[in-house]
């Protein structure tokens, strides 16, 4: 019995090591700091986009629980620190930060009893319609969070009462990077744990997770709240370093470019949220400078080429390369082809 | 009061006909297409450049439209829909969505951002009144059009072949398939049927629901209601739905201008929690 524990903890502890490729990735991640000076606001919202869709990639690529209003936590969260920092409540951002994400939190904690029941349609509808009605009320109560023309005059206060969110949007891009950093640590501290690794056996089949003592339904809701929670932080993010909030925070288009996110990404594994965020954001503004209006119809194009392709497939094609890249490394020294690597992602 | 209760059968009714393909596609292959309203969208612009722009009379448009949509929904069931049934629901969400995001941004392309109005002939504008009631003529012709459509299918479910057919694959399909339905073509058949209703229903409802390119993310929503809320494994629960949803919104929107669409969403949600497998559903539904 104990040697069982212990083997499952050697597992853990194993898988849970940061590998050499995982911090490249991050040295190069805040490399952009210094890297690209005068790309900041792209970058300050890959960085956002990457915590929203590490968000979905918790519930949906671990938990399989498929979703298409995760906008409702990102768009409640981003209100509620719009209005804190607007009428003066909590000035200090990052408590704000903190504040809202709870509020998200506990949203999700109260919907995921209604998402948890049901099929994948029936999910899918009830995710949409708390995003949609959130919306609605959000345009109702125009009174409080400005309609449809927005929340304006927020003003943001530096962060610990020192960094300013200047014009150019350095501190505010270091601002996101190093919050999506910790909810990246935090996550894949969740992911390597013995309740990661039962969530993974709930996705796997549900009724031998619970033949072999597994609570489903609680493990889901903690999961379910937890995303909701790092969904709201970057909801918070982005209305803080933008200083604005406007309704499209709750649309449907919101979340479903996030799935287009994850799927290019590849769901089930952490770096997915951000590697696709990263390709979806080249991509986005590549095709927006080629046809600014159309860009709509190229990305439903990667999606639908995406499924008949299928996912399996690619990710077979990702498996293929990671195993090559790793034979490469293991014959010239551990570092820098994986640096070499997480370059060419990056641009 | 009554004019409301009017005005909201017709909008049920005209929603019927869009959706009632959906429910059928979704309880026979169990799949879940979001794309459903980019055909309505098509049968509507289909009308407009049938009857604004060749001068194709009214009622000419409406068959014609029908048609031709019958015909793409049928051309991208074989070519496209096949390879992805027997997927996951998320691969079909996700394919269905990118759909969507196409027909969106390539409708805009071709026909412009714009607003568009179908001319309707002189005959049907205006209203009567009868009792005290308003009585948009338009909207009778819906009604009308859409009542006859709807016992014509229930009709043909229940009585022809093909309906019983149908209704054995929707039930269970590997038994079907173990006496010799072919399920495929079946299905094929189907979907092309419940495309064309949509794109009919488009093309009337043009007037009424009101056409741009982002028909069918608008609208979505309101499919997907009919049909979860109906069920999948007859026509009659789509067809109270969307009667219900009909009336509903009407009524939300005239009473509660601001929140009407909340309550559309809070009564889903509800409904949805009580019986997840939808109001009208028999028990063993999937």
């Amino acid at each position: 019995m104990n040697t069982r524990a212990d083997d499952v903890a050697l597992y853990l502890k194993r898988r849970a090591r940061w590998s050499p490729f995982e911090i490249a990735f991050w040295i190069f991640a805040f490399a952009t700091i210094w890297l690209f000076p005068g790309k900041y606001l792209i970058l300050k919202d890959t960085a956002i986009l990457a915590l929203f869709a590490l968000s979905l990639d918790l519930i949906l690529g671990y938990a399989g629980i498929i979703s298409l209003g995760q906008a409702a936590f990102f768009g409640l969260a981003g209100y509620f620190s719009g209005l804190v920092a607007k009428y003066g409540l909590i000035t200090e951002p990052v408590i704000a930060l903190i504040c809202a994400g709870v509020v998200a939190a506990a949203l999700g904690f109260v919907t995921s009893f209604l998402v948890l029941r049901g099929s994948d349609l029936t999910r899918l509808m009830v995710t949409l319609g708390v995003s949609l009605m959130l919306g609605e009320l959000a345009n109702r109560y125009s009174n409080i969070t400005g309609g449809a023309d927005g929340l304006q005059g927020v003003e943001i206060e530096p962060i610990f009462g020192r960094f300013r969110f200047d014009l150019f949007g350095h501190n505010g891009y270091v601002y996101c990077l190093v919050v999506l950093f910790i909810c990246f640590v935090m996550a894949r501290r969740i992911i390597y744990s013995p309740f990661g690794l039962s969530l993974r056996s709930i996705k796997g089949n549900t009724l031998r997770a619970s033949a072999i003592g597994i609570p489903v339904k609680w493990r889901l809701v903690s999961i379910y709240t937890v995303a909701a929670g790092f969904a709201g932080i970057a909801g918070a993010l982005l209305t803080q370093t933008t200083a604005f909030c406007s309704l499209d925070v709750f649309s449907l288009e919101r979340s479903a470019d996030l799935l287009l996110v994850l799927i290019i990404g590849g769901t089930g594994y952490l770096y997915g949220g951000l590697i696709g965020a990263v390709i979806y954001k080249f991509l986005q503004d590549w095709i927006a400078n080629l046809t600014p209006q159309y860009w709509q119809f190229w990305i439903g194009l990667v999606l639908v080429v995406i499924v008949l392709i299928g996912r399996e497939r690619m990710a077979g094609w990702i498996r293929t390369l990671r195993a090559v890249l790793a034979r490469l490394g293991a014959r010239l020294g551990p570092r820098s082809p994986a640096l070499g690597s997480a370059g060419t992602e990056g641009h | 009061m009554l004019t409301i209760l009017y005005d909201g059968i017709a909008y049920g009714m005209l929603l019927f006909v869009l959706a009632c393909g959906l429910s059928v596609t979704l309880g026979l292959m169990n799949f879940i297409n979001l794309a459903h309203g980019a055909f309505a969208m098509a049968g509507g612009y289909c009308t407009v450049i049938l009857v604004n722009r060749l001068g194709i009379p009214f009622a000419l448009g409406l068959p014609i439209a029908f048609l031709v949509t019958a015909l793409l929904g049928g051309i991208f069931e074989r070519t496209l829909y096949v390879h992805v049934y027997a997927r996951s629901h998320l691969d079909q969400v996700l394919f269905t969505i990118g759909l969507v995001f196409m027909s969106v941004a390539a409708v805009d392309y071709t026909m412009g951002s714009s607003q568009q109005f179908v001319q309707i002939p002189e005959a049907l504008q205006g209203q009567f009144e009868v009792a005290g009631i308003g009585m948009g003529k338009y909207r009778l012709l819906i009604i009308v059009i859409c009542g006859l459509l709807t016992v014509a299918l229930q009709l043909i479910l229940a009585k022809t072949r093909f309906g019983s057919r149908l209704r054995a694959a929707v039930d269970d399909q590997r038994v079907a398939r173990g006496l010799g339905i072919n399920v495929g073509a079946v299905f094929g058949i189907t979907f092309a049927f419940g495309s064309g209703l949509a794109g009919l229903g488009g093309a009337l409802g043009a007037e009424i629901l009101g056409l741009d390119p982002t028909f069918p993310l608008k609208y979505m929503i309101y499919f997907l209601i009919v049909v979860t809320v109906g069920g999948t494994s007859s026509i009659t629960g789509p067809f109270f739905a969307s009667i219900l949803l009909g009336i509903g919104d009407v009524a939300g929107k005239y009473y509660v201008p601001k929140l009407g669409a909340f309550v559309i969403y809070a009564i889903m949600i509800v409904v949805l929690i009580w019986r997840p497998q939808g109001l009208f559903a028999r028990g063993a539904a999937r």
